[in-house]
Formats: C-alpha cells, sequence, structure tokens
C-alpha cells in the first residue's frame, strides 16, 4: 500500500547560508519508524533532485519523532544572493512531505 | 531566588505583529519581555539605513512601541530585552531616552551591549592571525575586505546578565544571539554557573523556542494548522523558567493559537544543523535530548536537556556588498495561460540577449505553477490552468544592465503574449545585493561592553 508522508508526518523547513534545512516530525512512534527507514539519505536526494544540488546530510531526533536534514546548495546562494521566490526554503518542509512510501 | 519567571516573546522578527509586545504585556502576568528582531537579512538593511543617516541603523518600531509599552512595564516591574539595537544601540537608547522623558517618567535605567561591531578593526583581527575565513568556502575575508558593509561578533547572553546585575529595566543590545535573550534572564534570577552547562542549554532552546514568536504558537504550523483557534489574536509563546532547568511553554489564556507538542516540535526543528551540536556563545546545547509533555492543553513541558561547554568562539556576522539585482512579474490569464507566461519569457530573454547586456544569473519562475516545489510540483497534463504569475529577476555586478532589465518588462503588455495583467507600482529598480559572510573568531580577540544610560 502506498501512502504519502503528509498522512503520517508534519515538519518544517529554513534556511542555513545556501542550504535549507527540512526538519520532519511523526505524529507517532509507528509513524516514526517508517519514516527512520524511509527517508534514507539517499531517498531524500532523489526526491530533491533538481532543486537540491547539493549533499544530503541526516539527523535524528527520536525523543521527539523527529528527522532533520541540511540539504546543501539549495537556496540559489541564499539569503540576500538568491533570486528565487522561495529564497528561504520555507516550503521545502512540504515538498519533501509529498514523497509517496510503500508500507 | 525567585521559584519562576516567566518569559514573554514579543516580537520574532523586525516586521513581525506590531501589536504583539503590547498585548504580551497587559493580556497577563509576565517578567520579561523578550523581542528578537535581528534576522541575518535584517542587519544589512539596517547597515544600509546607517549609511544613509547615522542615528538610524536600530529598528525603527522601538521608539513608538515603547511609548505604548513602558508605562505598562514600569507598573508591572517587566523588564525589557532586545536585540533590536541592531548596528546602533546606542541611538536606540538615546531614542527610547527621549520617549521616557517625554513620558515624564522619573526614574529608568537602560544597559546597552556594545562591542560587537568589529568592522574597523579587520585588520587588527587578521595581524592577530585569525582571517575571519568564511565558514562555507573557506576563503578569507581578504577577498571581500574593501566592500565590507558590516561585521558583528554574535554575543550571548552573559552581557545582558551584566546589565541585568547593574539594575537595567531595558537591555538593548546588538548582535546578540536570539537565544541569549532568553537564557540571560534564568541565569541572573536563579543564579546559574558559566559551567552549568546543562542549565545553560535548557535556556538556550527556551531560547530556540520563542525566538520566532508566533511559530511556537501556532503560526507557520504545517500539521493540523486548520484546528489552531482564532489565529486573529494569536497570543505568542511563554517561557515559564525554573531554577532546574525545566521549562513550561504557554500563552495568555484569553488569546489564540495554539500550543502544543506539534507546534513545539515544529519550532525546534527550525533552522537548526546538527542537533547534538546547537553552537551559541554561552555552551553547546544538544536538541536530541529535549523531552516534551502536554501537561494541558497550551501547556507543554520542556525537560532532560543537556549540553556542554561553549566553544572557544564567537560566530561573526559580516556583510558585504555584492552586486545588484531586480526582478520584476507580470500575470497571464486562462487560456493557455502557462503557455503564455514561457513565450513572454522567451521574448524578455531574447530582447536581454539582444541588447548584450550582462547578468551573473537570470531566473524565470512560474508563481501559481511550480515557483516553490519545482520538479517536484504536479504536471499539468493540458494548459488550463486559470492563471499564472510569470517572475523574473537578474543578479549582476553591472548596474547599468540590471538598471535596463527593469525597462524590459512592461512593454511585454503591448508587445507580448495577450491576456496580460498586473504591472504595477512602476519599473523594477536595482537593489544593491548585501551578501552574508559568516566567520569565526576566538572570544578572546573581542570584548562586551555595557554602557548605562539613565534618567
Amino acid at each position: 500500500m502506498k501512502i504519502k508522508l503528509i498522512d503520517i508526518a508534519h515538519g518544517r523547513s529554513g534556511d542555513k547560508g545556501d542550504a535549507a534545512n527540512v526538519g520532519i516530525i511523526a505524529y507517532d512512534d509507528k509513524g516514526f519508524e517508517i519514516i527512520k527507514k524511509n527517508l534514507t539519505v539517499e531517498n531524500v536526494k532523489k526526491h530533491f533532485e533538481g532543486i537540491c544540488l547539493g549533499d544530503v546530510e541526516r539527523f535524528e531526533l527520536p525523543n521527539i519523532r523527529a528527522l532533520n536534514f541540511l540539504l546543501h546548495n539549495t537556496l540559489g546562494g541564499g539569503g540576500t544572493v538568491s533570486l528565487k521566490h522561495d529564497a528561504q526554503g520555507k516550503t521545502l518542509a512540504a515538498a519533501l512531505l509529498r514523497m509517496e512510501i510503500e508500507i | 531566588m525567585k521559584e519562576k519567571i516567566r518569559i514573554a516573546s514579543g516580537q520574532g522578527f523586525w516586521g513581525d505583529l506590531v501589536d504583539a509586545p503590547y498585548t504580551q504585556v497587559t493580556a497577563g502576568p509576565i517578567d520579561y519581555l523578550v523581542m528578537d528582531y535581528l534576522a541575518e537579512v535584517t542587519m544589512s538593511i539596517l547597515q544600509k539605513q546607517k549609511n544613509k543617516n547615522p542615528k538610524l541603523g536600530y529598528a525603527r518600531d522601538i521608539p513608538e512601541l515603547m511609548e505604548r509599552i513602558l508605562p505598562v512595564c514600569i507598573e508591572k516591574n517587566i523588564k525589557i530585552i532586545t536585540n533590536g539595537g541592531g548596528v546602533n544601540p546606542e541611538a536606540c537608547a538615546e531614542a527610547i531616552m527621549e520617549v521616557a522623558k517625554k513620558l515624564s517618567i522619573k526614574k529608568m535605567k537602560i544597559a546597552v551591549v556594545v562591542g560587537d561591531n568589529i568592522k574597523d578593526n579587520i585588520d587588527e583581527i587578521i595581524s592577530a592571525g585569525c582571517n575571519l575565513n568564511n565558514m562555507e568556502t573557506g576563503e578569507s575575508i581578504v577577498k571581500v575586505k574593501d566592500s565590507l558593509l558590516s561585521a558583528n561578533v554574535y554575543f550571548g547572553a552573559m552581557p545582558i546578565v551584566e546589565s541585568l546585575k547593574l539594575g537595567a529595566d531595558i537591555v538593548i543590545t546588538g548582535r546578540t544571539t536570539d537565544t541569549g535573550l532568553t537564557l540571560a534572564p534564568m541565569i541572573y534570577e536563579f543564579g546559574w554557573k558559566e559551567t552549568d552547562y546543562d542549565l545553560l542549554s535548557a535556556g538556550t532552546i527556551g531560547g530556540h523556542i520563542l525566538e520566532c514568536g508566533g511559530q511556537a504558537s501556532g503560526g507557520n504550523f504545517l500539521g493540523d494548522w486548520q484546528s489552531v483557534p482564532d489565529l486573529v489574536k494569536i497570543g505568542f509563546p511563554i517561557a515559564e523558567a525554573y531554577p532546574n532547568g525545566e521549562m513550561v511553554i504557554t500563552k495568555h489564556d484569553s488569546l489564540g493559537g495554539k500550543v502544543s507538542f506539534e507546534t513545539i516540535a515544529e519550532q525546534l526543528v527550525y533552522e537548526i544543523g546538527d542537533p547534538k551540536n546547537y553552537i551559541t556563545p554561552d555552551c553547546v546545547a544538544d536538541f536530541t535530548t529535549v523531552h516534551l509533555e502536554e501537561l494541558e492543553p497550551n501547556r507543554v513541558k520542556v525537560f532532560g536537556i543537556k549540553g556542554f561547554e561553549a566553544t572557544e568562539f564567537y560566530k561573526v556576522s559580516c556583510s558585504y556588498s555584492s552586486g545588484y539585482t531586480s526582478s520584476g512579474s507580470l500575470t497571464y490569464s486562462w487560456p493557455q495561460a502557462l503557455t503564455k507566461a514561457k513565450v513572454a519569457d522567451k521574448i524578455l530573454r531574447g530582447r536581454l540577449r539582444n541588447l548584450d547586456l550582462k547578468f551573473d544569473e537570470i531566473r524565470s519562475e512560474l508563481i501559481g505553477y511550480n515557483a516553490c516545489h519545482g520538479p517536484l510540483a504536479t504536471e499539468l497534463k493540458e494548459d488550463n490552468i486559470n492563471e499564472v504569475m510569470l517572475r523574473v529577476s537578474v543578479r549582476g555586478d553591472d548596474f547599468k544592465s540590471v538598471e535596463r532589465f527593469g525597462k524590459e518588462i512592461a512593454p511585454l503588455i503591448l508587445t507580448g503574449p495577450p491576456s496580460v495583467t498586473g504591472f504595477a507600482g512602476g519599473r523594477p529598480k536595482p537593489s544593491e545585493v548585501v551578501a552574508y559572510w559568516p566567520a569565526l573568531i576566538p572570544k578572546k580577540l573581542v570584548k562586551p561592553e555595557v554602557k548605562i544610560f539613565e534618567l
């Protein structure tokens, strides 16, 4: 069965220079197991193909059922240099929650 | 020692809800009002203002705001801490003194934290062996030294603690960390030591929760966002802090918004890197140790926090002039809205090419279609979108090219695809790019100072 990540998790994203930070939080423990398994560095990098031009770093915050990703080279130079409408990556958490997952 | 203190967030950035600080001091009991005005971009904006007028360079909303809240804060003994002093905290304090005189306030003490501005000491710092290398690229500051507009050290909580010890009613700082504003009153009231790493980390994480204002209490909440009550009257977050480092995040009962596990969790993961290694001038906080527990509606306990000793460095935020940008947009309607916008973009680029203009980058976006999510956006099977906004932006060092770009947008209305609108406000004008240069500096090379202004 396929589900959308947005059905089991929420999150928030922002900027750190030219990198975007994307934090994803599962609504329950079962959801956290699913996101831990599916949101690997490789899968996230592939999902953001054409958006994230650099490396992806992944961190776990198990107490709050969250994963944090740093997407390097993503914001068109970042800050005031970026020409992007979403120069601060504010909508990228929602973009990751578009991912479809097989469970 | 007080059994607990209530620290209220009054502002998440410069430009946030104007009435929020007034609401925080009037809608219920608090002990401290903390206001974060400084995003990285804000320092550049303030620097531009100070360049035009040496009496500016701080968050200009502050004097007007003080006129409203000072009488209440004095009556209720609420202390105010803000980094809204920007690149000119002394001018900010002077402006507040004028307001206090106008209000016939008899007794007031403002502490100003200075020493963060190192722009005029760059050569000394380089000769002391610190090249202020860019934290992202590794390049030496020498590369941009001549176009440097500002250079400020991020101070932490300690200069504010010193200010509070001197009896300040109001503390105005320049580039102080957002988290230090909230941590400082906890250190001061509970007598925490510089080696109480777990406690300092707890207060730091409390600061991280408060630093974006309503973003912790139901604003920009991606969870069940439609369940958040009464965002019209959103209550900004309040940290009830205890001497053992535990906190309860809450808001005033009479106000809207929502404080829950989910709203706090979203703010915790906002703009962090490695969660085990959240570096501030005061400590290194470990976000993986945070526990959240909903005690009752709109009361979330934050506890279990651990942390480590601070590093030997301060972070430095430099800004430098780096060319110009300009951005223009036009809206195309059904039928074939998407195709029209794409054709208009091609025509525009053809004209820019024929003019032989020089840009480092040209970017075209289709707002209403895929500007936010790019290749992840749902593709249209046929071009039946109701309308789309074409937004084209350029960046480059050549002012004339960037200026000329602004003259090529409006002509598309009469010389491009049909059913086009949305061009108002005149030609887009070039704006100077103030780029950001993050670096580190050994703590021993700078010294925070506290200056007192008194009535």
